[in-house]
């Protein structure tokens, strides 16, 4: 069991205020992210739900009951740290195993639940190993192997793949997703990247400046942005933004258009906005033109690979009229 | 260091420094063990020449040696202690956040600006004099009979004076070794259920093993050869029950005037050290190669 309720959570640093208040109610068994810009709070969240800093006000429920004022160990959390904070002078065998000594556990189990999550975790040949002489990908193993042995109520990483290399945090992240698929307990999992976001997610919190923008499933972010932040923040590339008069065809402050909701064509006039070419980038299954059109700036748009453009040639685009996103002048989603 | 010419100005460039150094170091213990090997009493000025093993069998022979050996030990052993024990207990509390940290750990270093003789006069004087020491003072305020420190523990009253100076010196090193772990392991610790006593156990102190050992190796060197605080305090008494090997040479050499018996004992000392040096590095070098 393992949901996680916020009511009304309020934290500041003196004078500065981190998270003004935030209720949220994580269910047992979910996958939620938090993501958002770095210093929106979604790391000091973590740490508040952890115990590793204390709350100003309000509070926090772990399966019903009130841990506000608990410390760490208390909560039966685990966490996963970005550096990962191995024990370096302890082998691997010890730094999964140390949760469970601290916890009295009785030898025979300890060496039977670590077998376990060495298997899990393809770890077996390592584990008479220091961290030091791992790789980032099996430090992060380690990590992780050190959380799932204490069985917690859940699971909590803090930008865990961080400090990967590209093609190694697709990987984990698929080795992530499996794990709560196989382990089934709440995970909470902070990052700034809304690619894991969306890829691994049941729901996603949405933070800026310590407030949530929008809680809900990745297709729901993406589909019915609560306000142009989240517009802005969920999709690569980012939306397109046009205010002014072009807006107000539309009975609205601002619009947005996905890159990948344009019909792009080469011949002139077959289309509403005519634009010129400035960067091409041509990834192969896609190319992401960045095109100035006349009277509205640089717009990125999204077009399948097989053309090629350069700089300066002309193009005419139309956008897709049932997915124009519409924001009134506070910004919120109309 | 990658090319043949950089290697060559390095060499040049250092070369001056290490011959200084060299002859600094080569010819005072030439010199000393010249003098080991002959008749040298500036008390007995007719008594010349070669002396063989003389001058080496009657300063080994001695009791005192053997005594002022153990003393020798036993003011290296109980500072080490002293200061290993207590600067990891007050750089625990120096790293906690306090008001006024910054004072507070200047404060902490002072004793090790205090020269050794002045160190040792306040402590004779300030403290541990039985009739206008603090110490005196308190023992007479809660009516108990004042001790006369250097009489009765003279070599005690010497390991705490040292260990008084040599304090801060452990406090700052083992601080700072503190103050580089990581705060999220620390924090992982605590996560995964470890009280601040196992968190001590299992992660702070393999931590500052490292610090450790080289508080130990650098304090020995200076410790083997504590002389200003012997001198100032019990001048190596009474008896020789405060006279460690540095200062039997000095007693030997200086106050016997005997310079041939002194030079051997210089250079037992040397040897010593030596050996010293070698068990120390041999039982705690290890951890530096991590």
């Amino acid at each position: 069991m393992g949901s996680i309720t916020l009511e009304h959570v309020n934290k500041s640093f003196g004078e500065v205020e981190i998270i003004p208040d935030i209720s949220l109610e994580i269910k047992d068994g979910e996958f939620v992210v938090f993501v958002g810009p770095s210093g929106c709070g979604k790391s000091t969240l973590l740490r508040l739900i952890a115990g590793l800093e204390d709350t100003s006000s309000g509070h926090i429920k772990l399966d019903g009951e009130d841990v506000t004022g608990a410390p760490p160990a208390r909560r039966g959390l685990a966490m996963v740290f970005q550096s990962y904070a191995l024990y370096p002078h302890m082998s691997v065998r010890d730094n999964i195993a140390f949760p469970l000594k601290m916890a009295k556990t009785p030898q025979a189990i300890i060496d039977q639940k670590v077998d376990y999550a060495a298997r899990t975790l393809n770890l077996g040949s390592y584990l008479d190993r220091r961290p030091r002489a791992l790789s980032g990908g099996q430090r992060q193993r380690v990590a992780i192997g050190r959380a799932i042995v204490r069985e917690p109520k859940a699971f909590l990483f803090d930008e865990p793949l961080s400090n990967l290399d590209a093609a190694l945090r697709v990987n984990m992240r698929l080795e992530i997703t499996e794990l709560h698929q196989q382990l089934k307990t709440t995970m909470i999992y902070v990052t700034h990247d809304q690619v894991e976001a969306m890829t691994m997610a049941d729901r996603i919190v949405v933070l800026n400046a310590g407030n949530v923008e929008q809680f809900g499933s990745p297709l729901e972010l993406y589909k019915k942005p609560a306000n142009r932040f989240v517009a802005g923040f969920i999709g690569s590339p980012k939306m397109n933004f046009v205010d002014g008069p072009e807006a107000e065809k539309h009975k609205a402050h601002a619009i947005g258009v996905r890159p990948e909701h344009f019909t792009l064509s080469t011949t002139a006039g077959a289309g509403q906005w005519a634009g010129t070419v400035n960067v091409a980038e041509q990834l192969g299954s896609d190319t992401f033109l960045h095109v100035e059109v006349e009277g509205l700036g640089l717009m990125t748009v999204r077009t399948d690979g097989d053309q090629t453009f350069s700089h300066g040639d002309k193009v005419y685009l139309t956008p897709d009229a049932n997915r124009i996103y519409r924001f009134d002048a506070a910004g919120l989603a109309l | 260091m990658a090319t043949r010419q950089t290697r060559t100005l390095a060499r040049t460039m250092m070369a001056p420094a290490v011959i200084v150094l060299l002859i600094w170091m080569a010819v005072p213990l030439g010199m000393t063990i010249w003098f080991s090997f002959q008749n040298y009493s500036l008390i007995n000025p007719m008594m010349t020449g070669f002396a063989g093993w003389g001058n080496y069998e009657y300063v080994i022979g001695d009791p005192s040696f053997t005594q002022a050996l153990l003393n020798t030990l036993l003011l290296v052993g109980g500072v080490l202690l002293i200061t290993v024990i207590g600067g990891t207990f007050l750089a625990l509390l120096l790293d906690q956040p306090v008001w006024g940290q910054g004072i507070l750990r200047i404060l902490v270093i002072s004793p090790f600006f205090v020269m050794p003789p002045v160190a040792a006069l306040i402590w004779k004087n300030g403290f541990m004099h039985p009739g206008y020491g603090m110490l005196g003072h308190l023992y007479e305020a809660l009516g108990l009979e004042p001790v006369d420190w250097f009489a009765q523990y003279p070599l005690f009253s010497v390991i705490v004076i040292v260990a008084w100076q040599w304090l801060p010196f452990a406090t700052l090193i083992l601080l700072t070794a503190l103050q580089s772990l990581s705060e999220e392991q620390r924090e992982a610790a605590e996560m995964d259920g470890a009280n601040a006593v196992n968190r001590f156990r299992y992660i702070i102190l393999p931590h500052m093993a490292r610090a450790i050992t080289i508080v130990i190796l650098i304090q020995t060197i200076f410790l083997l050869g504590i002389f200003a605080e012997i001198r100032v305090t019990t001048g190596g008494g009474p008896g020789y029950a405060s006279t460690n090997i540095a200062f039997l040479v000095f007693r030997t050499g200086i106050l016997s005037n005997d310079i041939g018996a002194g030079s051997a004992g210089g250079v037992v000392a040397v040897i010593i050290a030596n050996i010293v040096a070698i068990f120390l590095m041999r039982a705690v070098g290890k951890n530096l190669d991590a």
